[in-house]
């Protein structure tokens, strides 16, 4: 005890030796205060991005609501903001988001799930650590990529199986089954997470009672781990509804309020994509409804993504 | 379990045994319909597993058949051209593309790396605008990049910023768009440098920055470019935000960083893409096979990167 209260030097006999030191920094150190504020500067830079996104979303929209009443633009169906007489009744590019999501939905939350239970219950440690990493490159191939697929590759092979597709170069469903190959990573991998985090003792017990492995799966592991999976089908759903080359390439632009696999149609994004490249002048009504129609999607994958955030975290605080 | 040691005489070692069948048939016995239905349901999965790997290899394959036979030096020295397509290429569009890619380096090594040391080392994270930019780094990663194009559009070309139609504004975008990928990535190397290299630095009379400088940062550094490489890789094939801060398409002489009327290699696929006539479409395809070079180059060699470097502590 003795020894080791001298190699400290600080406390009691040795410290007569020489004065107690005080601890504190010799200098106030500005460099170091210099320094955090700047970092500090940079984390802020993400903040002002949100800001100037809702900045940018909020001016021109409050504009646009000065000239189309809101019932026109959330009642109304007939979507024509470029033309004259103008009409802007959004309700038909919202279903055209719609029925693109859907069929993309209908493609991916099946496979990526299927994909998932596999993943997380069948396969072996060696075929997981190839199959993941190859399924998630599908999630990192560029968009106009896939969209161009969907045209040359994807509607040809689909006409085989659909003749209705023959007579139109534009399909929803097209546009969807190419988002739903974008998306079904998103699915797969974050679904696999949350049932690799469902505790083994739960598979256990379920295989000690004479259940098949199946079962487990299906009735244990699955229900236990279905705020994750819930999480990663919203995650996924509001990567389609945002997804523009897609649907550019694949789903046309022609407003139609039809949920059919072969109707050309236009969604939101897809509306911005074609009216915002145009050389349009800034505070004309055409300017102003790209905005509005932005503004709707935002708050659209907002939700969606404020959903999914909340359900990850539940998840990780159940098992971790 | 232990055969040879059954004591007694031949009667009861065949009883032991008729016991030990009865017993393991009766235990191991599932139901037939339970088998076949548990086989049906693997074939399920295994087909799902196959239908994904399939549309991948189907995508590859399909842009290097449709898009091989024009993939030659020509596609990477012409210009772009809506008459000739023989002749047309996409060199002003991959230089565009190599500068706006440039202008996003720039960007997000310093501002990724900054944020995510001051969210893991400074901020204390119970206050309440700390928590609030994470939630909001967390919030952004979702926003569809057309909205980042709307942003490009209304703050950065116009608005605010006024910088115009120019490259410099597409790689502000860009980088705005691709920020959080970097800052979670940087966030995560971070937090797997152990506490204790910190305490030891700290401890012996090291600055909170001398800490973070000397110690920390090279620690993470492998994880650090990781995040870098695949937010790269991110910006590479991002078309959305940059049709809105104006990537023209046909142009024919390489662009400057300030320089107005720029296009992109992802843009140009678009354009050639979204054009009726088959030759087109071909020319898109061969652009297609130059960005999954480029992008598996890059995803591999991150791979590589974590594999050669990563530190088990």
């Amino acid at each position: 005890m003795e020894a080791s209260d001298a190699t400290i030097g600080y406390s009691g006999n040795s410290g007569a030796a020489s004065p107690p030191r005080s601890l504190e920094a010799s200098s106030p150190r500005y460099g170091e205060k210099i320094i955090k504020a700047l970092l500090a500067a940079c984390a802020i830079v993400s903040v002002l991005t949100t800001t100037g996104i809702v900045i940018s979303l909020l001016l021109p929209t409050i504009s646009f609501f000065g000239e189309v009443s809101l019932t026109d633009f959330f009642f109304h169906s007939d979507w024509a903001p470029t033309f004259s007489p103008a009409t802007f009744g959004v309700l038909s590019i919202v279903i055209g988001t719609l029925s693109t999501t859907l069929w993309g939905m209908l493609f991916a939350v099946p496979i990526g799930l299927m994909i998932a239970i596999w993943l997380s219950e069948y396969a072996s440690p060696r075929g997981r650590k190839i199959v993941k990493p190859v399924i998630e490159v599908l999630a990192g191939i560029p968009t106009v990529a896939i969209g161009l697929f969907a045209i040359t590759a994807l509607k040809p092979f689909l006409e085989n199986f659909i003749p209705a597709l023959e007579s139109t170069p534009f399909a929803a469903g097209v546009a969807g089954i190419a988002i739903g190959l974008m998306i079904t990573p998103i699915i797969a991998s974050i679904s696999d997470d949350a049932m690799r985090s469902v505790p083994g003792g739960l598979r256990e017990a379920a295989y000690g009672l004479g259940a098949t492995r199946m079962k487990v799966a299906t009735r244990v592991v699955f229900p236990a781990a279905i705020s994750g999976i819930v999480a990663s089908i919203v995650l996924a759903g509001s990567r389609a509804i945002g997804e523009t080359m897609i649907v550019l390439l694949a789903a046309g632009s022609q407003a139609t309020t039809s949920f059919a696999f072969a109707s050309p149609v236009q969604t939101m994004t897809a509306f911005i994509g074609t009216t915002a490249t145009g050389d349009i002048g800034t505070g004309t009504i055409t300017y102003d409804t790209i905005f509005a129609v932005g503004s709707l999607l935002f708050v659209m994958t907002l939700a969606m993504n404020v959903v999914a955030i909340r359900l990850v975290r539940r998840f990780r605080e159940v098992y971790e | 379990m232990n055969r040879m040691k059954t004591p007694g005489s031949e009667r009861t070692r065949l009883a032991t045994a008729g016991a030990r069948a009865v017993t393991t048939t009766s235990l191991s016995k599932q139901p037939a319909k339970d088998r076949i239905k548990g086989n049906i349901f693997m074939a399920l999965l295994l087909l799902a597993v196959t239908i994904a790997l399939i549309g991948l290899t189907a995508l590859v394959v399909q842009a290097i058949i449709e898009g091989g036979p024009r993939f030659n030096l020509e596609l990477f020295t012409n210009p772009p051209s809506s008459l000739n397509v023989e002749d047309a290429g996409f060199r002003p569009a991959l230089i565009g593309t190599l500068y706006l890619i440039l202008g996003v380096v720039l960007l997000i090594v310093p501002l990724g790396v900054g944020s995510a040391v001051y969210l893991e080392e400074y901020a204390d994270g119970n206050r309440w605008w700390n928590k609030m930019i994470e939630l909001n780094i967390q919030n952004l990663a979702g926003v569809p990049s057309i909205i980042y194009g709307i942003l490009g559009l209304a703050f950065i070309v116009r608005g605010p910023l006024d910088l115009g139609f120019i490259l410099a504004a597409g790689s502000l975008t860009l980088a705005l768009l691709v920020l959080p990928v970097v800052i979670l990535a940087a966030r995560e190397a971070l937090r797997a440098v152990p506490p204790s290299v910190r305490e030891g630095s700290l401890a012996l009379g090291a600055t909170e920055w001398q800490t973070i400088r000397k110690q920390v940062l090279p620690a993470a550094i492998p994880g650090i470019a990781t995040g870098v490489i695949l937010a790269i890789s991110r910006a590479i094939g991002e078309t959305a935000p940059l049709l809105l801060v104006g990537a023209t398409t046909f142009v024919t002489f390489n662009p400057t960083f300030f320089g107005e009327n720029f296009s992109a290699l992802p843009v140009l696929i678009f354009q050639y893409a979204s054009r009726p006539q088959e030759e087109f479409k071909v020319l898109a395809a061969a652009g297609v096979i130059v960005m999954l070079i480029v992008l598996l180059a890059m995803n591999s060699f991150a791979v590589w990167l974590r594999n050669r470097y990563e530190q088990q502590w």
